[in-house]
């Protein structure tokens, strides 16, 4: 049992050292300061000369959203069109069909927000082609397109007054090719000297040592796997993600996989810092990040690693802990350290059956997803916090009876208007969304009966844990909810839509808002952001804002589900 | 803005190129070098593939060592968990059902003993390993039905104990399907 604990330690640990230096490797990079990685300017002006981009022009914040949104257009069409026709398509030795329409319409809309709500699964619902050039691209492009729009963010805060932005593409090509490629080979690489598949062969038929008869799916997987980490987008090669045993083979794979999911959203938040010649106010949102992290996987870890209560009168012996939906190469502290990483940074992947963990880990999975800002996805976990920021500070500037400001830019009431709009959407769409469909189930249960796998308070949760998935952009679920028809297709589709965008827009607009006004220089009476006073500000700023808005619903669900066991 | 829509297309297929044709050419490649050559690592006994090392395999003939339980009967070309609340009382009841059916095949286990990996789902429903625990509850059996000593079929499982990594950071585990082909391995000689 230790031994699974000081595993755990290991992969946290390290996750924290690796991202120090990727936090500063990050600020070298998007500012254009020399770096070892120089090496790949000749493939990045290839990539600019065939799109006709001029990496010199700099942008407007207008102009930023504006060329954010036509390519995304695009990537949806082609997402589209892949998915829909992928039975007719080359790469299909298994014979798998077509998506139907709103299966289609939820998939790409899923992966183009750098979601990976899956209402399929891998080994039967999809194709190789589509795997790769369907799903795999949408994982490259959507997480670099979020690390793009963090470094407007990032850019706008460093310029004491400015319009000009940088140029988009700049940032989104090197995200890609001085990032996430070269990461993604390396994990890549780990992965198939662990024996994870990379082919195109079909699924093997074999029959087993007892002598059943069966068949093993495969696939170019290898590749997928490491970048689906890597962009915290969490989509699986196969339909259980990586618990399955040949998506993630070893207790190695799994400290590596683990160690992707948090690396470069950890790193983004230190590289603000150091973006921003002002290491410390990286290391204030580091901190308050890793603090409230810490909320939640402590206690997630204890209860998974004490087991099920419900089952202590049969005569388990769970000194392994609560192992149901578990794997046994992974164990439960490891899965209850994922579960947690997975939900706080909206990657999705999942190495354990979320369905199934104890009520209040399921609960703090959920938390990690309300608040969605604790690491958070690549970029927009910091374009959420940053809406925090501006939230905090506002508030604090009311308590001391001045101007709030940030930064040397005053917070006026239009920039107020967009942040407390993007942090009551989320609330909104969650609760709005699980709102409507429990009214539809509950005003025709017999119609809806194929919804929910269990009973009860679990079944609201299952419901609950959909809609927040979606609206934190997510994609992990309480798989047991029936989410192939058209109504869960469509509205965690709009979810989605909504949950992506407008977070992004509205965090850049303020930034570039600020951007344009008059810089106020620092005086003694200036709001120091950078301290761990305003650190703590922030973090009951978030804590309050999830509190009012997710406890009465988590009360219905998981705390409801805590209680009937009578601990 | 038409000059916008024409760079967004163009960066798009060059992407395309870089991302999904020459990086998993790359990984694919490196597989040609790896341990089964990026198939998956297939597992053979008496020139026949008996399986992969890394998934596992329905033992239900009670002269193998059990795998766990699994909600797709390990059938590998699709995978799921159970989905099951943990306070679900049809669920409750299935492990109850479980216990006194490990308990009727062990009955050399006392109870409260039963190993929770032996009746519980896994996550994929593909799960290769049980605990130590979960393999020596079963030795006695195993044992009796292969009419073997105890002791061998003890060591057997003693050596395919695979310890964590550096000894330090993991969970111990057994590879079922190993484990009964060294078995078979032992009865057949």
């Amino acid at each position: 049992m230790s031994t699974e604990l000081l595993g755990i330690a290991a992969i946290f640990g390290a996750t924290v050292l690796l991202a120090i230096p990727l936090g500063r490797y990050l600020a070298t990079v998007y500012r254009g300061d020399r770096s070892w990685s120089d090496f790949l300017a000749p493939l990045e002006n290839g990539l600019y000369r065939l799109s006709g981009i001029n990496p010199a022009r700099e942008m407007s914040w207008q102009q930023h959203l504006q060329t954010l949104l036509t390519i995304n257009v695009l990537w949806f069409v082609w997402a589209m069109f892949v998915f829909c026709f992928q039975g007719s398509l080359p790469l299909n030795p298994d014979g798998n069909p077509s998506m139907s329409a709103d299966q289609a319409f939820n998939t790409a809309i899923s992966f183009l927000v750098n979601c990976n709500l899956q209402h399929y699964s891998g080994e039967t619902g999809l194709t190789y082609l589509s795997q790769l050039v369907g799903i795999m691209f949408l994982q490259f492009v959507t997480a670099a397109t979020g690390m793009a729009a963090c470094v407007v963010v990032f850019n706008a805060l460093r310029d004491r007054s400015a319009d000009k932005l940088g140029n988009f593409y700049v940032y989104f090509v090197r995200s890609i090719t001085r990032v996430l490629l070269p990461l993604s080979l390396v994990l890549g690489l780990l992965l198939v000297f662990q024996g994870t598949p990379m082919t195109f062969a079909g699924k093997q038929a074999l029959i087993t040592l007892q002598g059943d008869t069966t068949a093993v799916s495969r696939g170019p997987a290898a590749a997928m796997i490491a970048i689906k980490q890597l962009g915290t987008n969490g989509g699986g090669f196969f339909g259980v993600n990586s618990a399955h045993p040949l998506e993630n083979p070893t207790y190695l794979t799994n400290m590596a996989e683990n160690l992707s999911i948090t690396l470069i959203p950890m790193a983004l938040a230190l590289a603000l810092g150091f973006y921003l010649r002002r290491p410390k106010l990286g290391y204030m949102v580091f901190g308050v990040m890793t603090a409230s992290y810490l909320l939640l996987q402590v206690p997630t870890v204890y209860l998974e690693m004490h087991g099920n209560p419900a089952l202590a009168t049969l005569g388990v012996d769970q000194t392994l802990g609560a192992l149901e939906g578990k794997e046994m190469r992974l164990g439960s502290a490891a899965s209850a350290l994922w579960a947690i990483q997975t939900t706080v940074t909206s990657n999705g992947s999942v190495n354990a059956m979320h369905d199934s963990l104890t009520p209040l880990s399921g609960m703090n999975a959920m938390l990690g997803m309300m608040t969605n800002a604790f690491y958070g996805g690549v970029g927009v976990g910091l374009l959420n916090f940053f809406v925090f920021i501006i939230v905090a500070v506002f508030i604090s500037g009311l308590m001391v009876g001045r101007t709030p400001e940030l930064l040397g830019k005053k917070i006026e009431a239009r920039e107020m208007k967009i942040a407390i709009i993007v942090a009551l959407l989320h609330p909104l769409m969650i609760l709005g969304g699980t709102a409507l469909a429990a009214h539809l189930y509950v005003s025709n249960p017999t119609e809806y009966a194929s919804w929910l796998a269990n009973p009860g308070y679990h079944g609201f949760s299952e419901m609950l844990y959909e809609y927040t998935s979606a609206a934190a952009n997510n994609g992990s679920g309480f798989e047991g909810l029936g989410d192939n028809t058209p109504w869960w297709n469509i509205s965690t589709g709009l979810v989605l839509l909504l949950s992506r965008y407008l977070p992004i827009i509205g965090p850049v607009a303020i930034a570039g808002l600020l951007a344009g006004k008059k810089y106020i220089p620092e005086s003694a009476g200036t709001l120091r952001v950078d301290t761990a006073t305003f650190g703590l500000m922030v973090f009951f700023v978030i804590w309050i804002i999830a509190a009012l808005a997710f406890f009465p619903a988590l009360a219905l669900g998981p705390l409801a589900e805590h209680f009937s066991i009578g601990y | 803005m038409k000059n916008n829509i024409a760079s967004a297309f163009r960066l798009t297929l060059a992407l395309l190129v870089l991302c999904c044709g020459a990086y998993p050419a790359l990984v694919w490649g490196a597989a040609q070098v790896a341990p089964g050559q990026g198939q998956g690592v297939q597992v053979s006994h008496k020139g026949r593939v008996v399986g992969f090392e890394d998934v596992g395999q329905k033992f239900d003939r009670p002269e193998y060592f059990s795998s766990r339980p699994s909600a797709v009967d390990y059938r590998a070309d699709g995978s799921g968990g159970s989905n099951k609340g943990p306070t679900n009382p049809e669920y409750v009841a299935e492990v109850g059902t479980r216990v006194a059916a490990f308990l009727r095949l062990n009955p050399s286990v006392k109870p409260g003993q039963v190993p929770v990996e032996m009746v519980t789902a896994s996550g994929s429903g593909l799960d290769p390993h049980i605990s130590p625990a979960g393999a020596y509850a079963q030795v006695e059996r195993v044992a009796r039905l292969r009419g073997l000593p105890a002791a061998r079929v003890k060591a057997l499982v003693d050596a395919h104990v695979q310890e964590p990594i550096f000894v330090l950071l993991g969970p111990v585990t057994v590879n079922v399907l190993q484990l009964n082909l060294a078995l078979d391995t032992l009865t057949e000689k």
